[in-house]
């Protein structure tokens, strides 16, 4: 929320406030609404936000408030107003994947991170705009059409999940979920200039999170700052029976890191993340970002990982090759759209090439390919291969006395709608970002600076299931930046 | 490797995608700027104990590139453990966390 809105702009903020009554739960949503309008947040504006319901946000924040009152307890999310990402289901708004083969859909069940939010109190109001089924780094492969950044709308947010970035980024939610399965949190969140988390794989549920690359796929939380993704990451964050690749691993107070100091935390500074073509201006501010670190107490460390390079070709592969057994569900019987054809396989064809748009369309295709016989070992064995060495050189580094790894989250800053034309040119967005996917560890990206005006992201990467310490290193990089991060 | 236009059609008739004609070769273009990219994992030497696989190690085994029988060889009703009027019969899922199990 913004100031200007008088309602609080922190998520511990506004929970304090509700529960201790200077304001209801329904004032925060009521102001959450109006900041969206403000900023023309839906179709007309940014496109960030496709599906919302007021009355119902309000009918909710009502039984919120009763919650406070009756139970006489302090909820972690009393009231926030959090937005969706449209591939994760919701009961009353639809969850459509940005596609126009599920336009209209309503899911009949709830996905499990949306339960633990609305039962720690939080208040969904909106479900936002993404690359149709994640598959994108722009929210420009959308069938509604582009989300713009609120920072410069003739830009991209960034993507998959570029409605929920754009939304925290434009104040009208201080928390969003997003999905990941190349960088499409921690991407957008550098585009947007806030925060975005991408947990351990297993650490957080994917019950009703549409598949898109299973192997790959994590619910991850946008914040405006570190302490608003941990409070969200908390709550969702643990086991679930309904997902299997849940990890029972014990979750950690992440908030708590906030005072742990950066003395003996030996940070890696990995060369490949640095390449000479680098942007020197992306350069300088993670120059600066290490140094900050080091002035409270870190070590910094050139370390290597050798098979950073391959990463694209690797993800390029394994996640289209997984989404086209995923999305074969997706044929006119069961779920939104159905064109008539010729029969039923003919039903089946037309269904699914008007219902997926170009880039769905291509990595299906992709991905039927290298299962293919005949290709199949030459590209989905070998890529599967090559993951086992990407994950083996972030063990290795870590097995040497290396906590965490800081680099850019992304080469560029965030570009112009319409500039990627070129398939390829836009996978290359996820060059920093894709590997902890394939390797399955937590990454985060916070901001560290802006290039005339746009924001920069610095991303931290830690081993499995050690968010906590990358939450440590955040809250200190947050904290000794200031208003630097945002300038 | 390259696709040619016969490989496209050929794995948009397995992915069940019907082609417009004229888009076909607009895709193998883009098919194969990609794949050009995908040919650098060739010169990695090969490291199979390194294979990321599932938790059996073997995988799952290959079948023919043919897609799935149409119709159903057996009836949605053989399939089902319980019907009601055409209907499925579920667990109730909607509020699971909340009341575990309840059937509906």
């Amino acid at each position: 929320m913004s100031a200007a809105s008088g309602a609080p702009q922190s998520v511990a903020a506004c929970a304090d406030a509700t529960c201790s009554g200077k304001m209801t739960a329904r004032e925060v949503v009521r102001a959450s609404f109006a900041r969206s309008k403000a900023v023309r947040a839906g179709a007309d504006g940014l496109n960030a936000i496709l599906w919302s319901n007021e009355d119902e946000a309000l009918d909710e924040a009502r039984e919120v408030g009763r919650r406070i009152v009756d139970g006489g307890v302090r909820l972690d999310l009393a009231g926030v107003p959090i937005a969706v990402k449209d591939n994760i289901a919701t009961l009353t708004l639809p969850t459509s994947c940005g596609s126009r083969i599920l336009e209209g859909y309503v899911s009949p069940y709830e996905a499990t991170v949306v339960t633990r939010l609305r039962r720690a109190g939080g208040v969904i109001v909106g479900k936002t705009n993404c690359d149709e089924f994640a598959m994108g780094s722009s929210t420009e492969n959308s069938a509604f059409g582009p989300t713009r950044n609120p920072l410069d709308p003739s830009r991209v947010p960034g993507g998959s999940s570029g409605g929920s970035a754009a939304a925290v980024a434009a104040g009208v939610v201080p928390i969003a979920l997003g999905s990941e399965t190349g960088g499409s949190v921690r991407q957008p969140a550098a585009f947007c200039g806030i925060v975005g988390v991408k947990p351990t794989y297993g650490r957080v549920s994917r019950y009703g999170l549409v598949a898109f690359a299973s192997s790959l796929d994590q619910v991850g939380v946008f914040g405006r700052t570190v302490d608003d993704a941990a409070i969200a990451l908390e709550v969702i964050a643990g086991r679930d029976s309904l997902d299997s690749t849940s990890s029972d691993i014990p979750t950690a107070a992440y908030r708590n890191a906030v005072d742990e100091p950066l003395k003996g935390v030996v940070i890696g500074r990995p060369k490949e993340y640095f390449p000479e073509h680098l942007d020197p201006r992306i350069r300088q501010l993670c120059d600066r970002a290490f140094d900050t670190m080091r002035e409270r107490g870190a070590t910094i460390r050139d370390v290597s990982l050798p098979h950073t390079d391959l990463a694209i070709p690797v993800y390029y592969i394994i996640a289209p090759a997984e989404a086209s057994s995923n999305l074969a569900r997706f044929d006119g019987v069961r779920y939104g759209l159905r064109i008539d054809g010729d029969g039923l396989r003919g039903m089946y064809e037309a269904t699914r090439s008007q219902g997926f748009g170009p880039e769905v369309t291509r990595r299906i295709l992709l991905g039927t390919y290298v299962l293919s016989a005949g290709y199949y070992d030459a590209y989905y064995t070998k890529a599967q291969e090559v993951r086992g060495q990407i994950t083996e050189d972030f063990r290795a580094v870590f097995a040497s006395g290396v906590d965490l790894l800081f680099t850019p989250t992304t080469p560029t800053t965030a570009f112009p709608l319409g500039a990627k034309a070129d398939p390829y040119e836009m996978y290359l967005s996820d060059i920093f970002t894709a590997t902890a996917n394939l390797a399955g560890i937590p990454a985060m990206s916070v901001p560290i600076g802006r290039i005339a005006g746009l924001p920069v992201g610095g991303q931290l990467l830690a081993s499995h299931f050690d968010e906590h310490r990358m939450f440590s290193a955040a809250y200190a990089l947050e904290r000794a930046l200031g208003q630097e991060a945002h300038r | 490797m390259s696709v040619t236009v016969d490989d496209v059609r050929h794995i948009a008739a397995l992915a069940r995608l019907g082609l417009p004609p004229d888009r076909i070769p607009s895709l193998v273009a883009e098919l194969n700027r990609i794949l050009e990219h995908m040919d650098a994992l060739g010169a990695v030497p090969s490291r199979p104990d390194q294979r990321v696989t599932g938790v059996s190690g073997g995988g799952m085994p290959l079948r023919e590139d043919v897609g799935p029988q149409i119709p159903l060889a057996r009836t949605r009703d053989e399939l089902a453990p319980v019907m009601r009027d055409g209907f499925f019969i579920v667990p109730r899922l909607a509020s699971h966390e909340d009341s575990p199990g309840e059937p509906s």
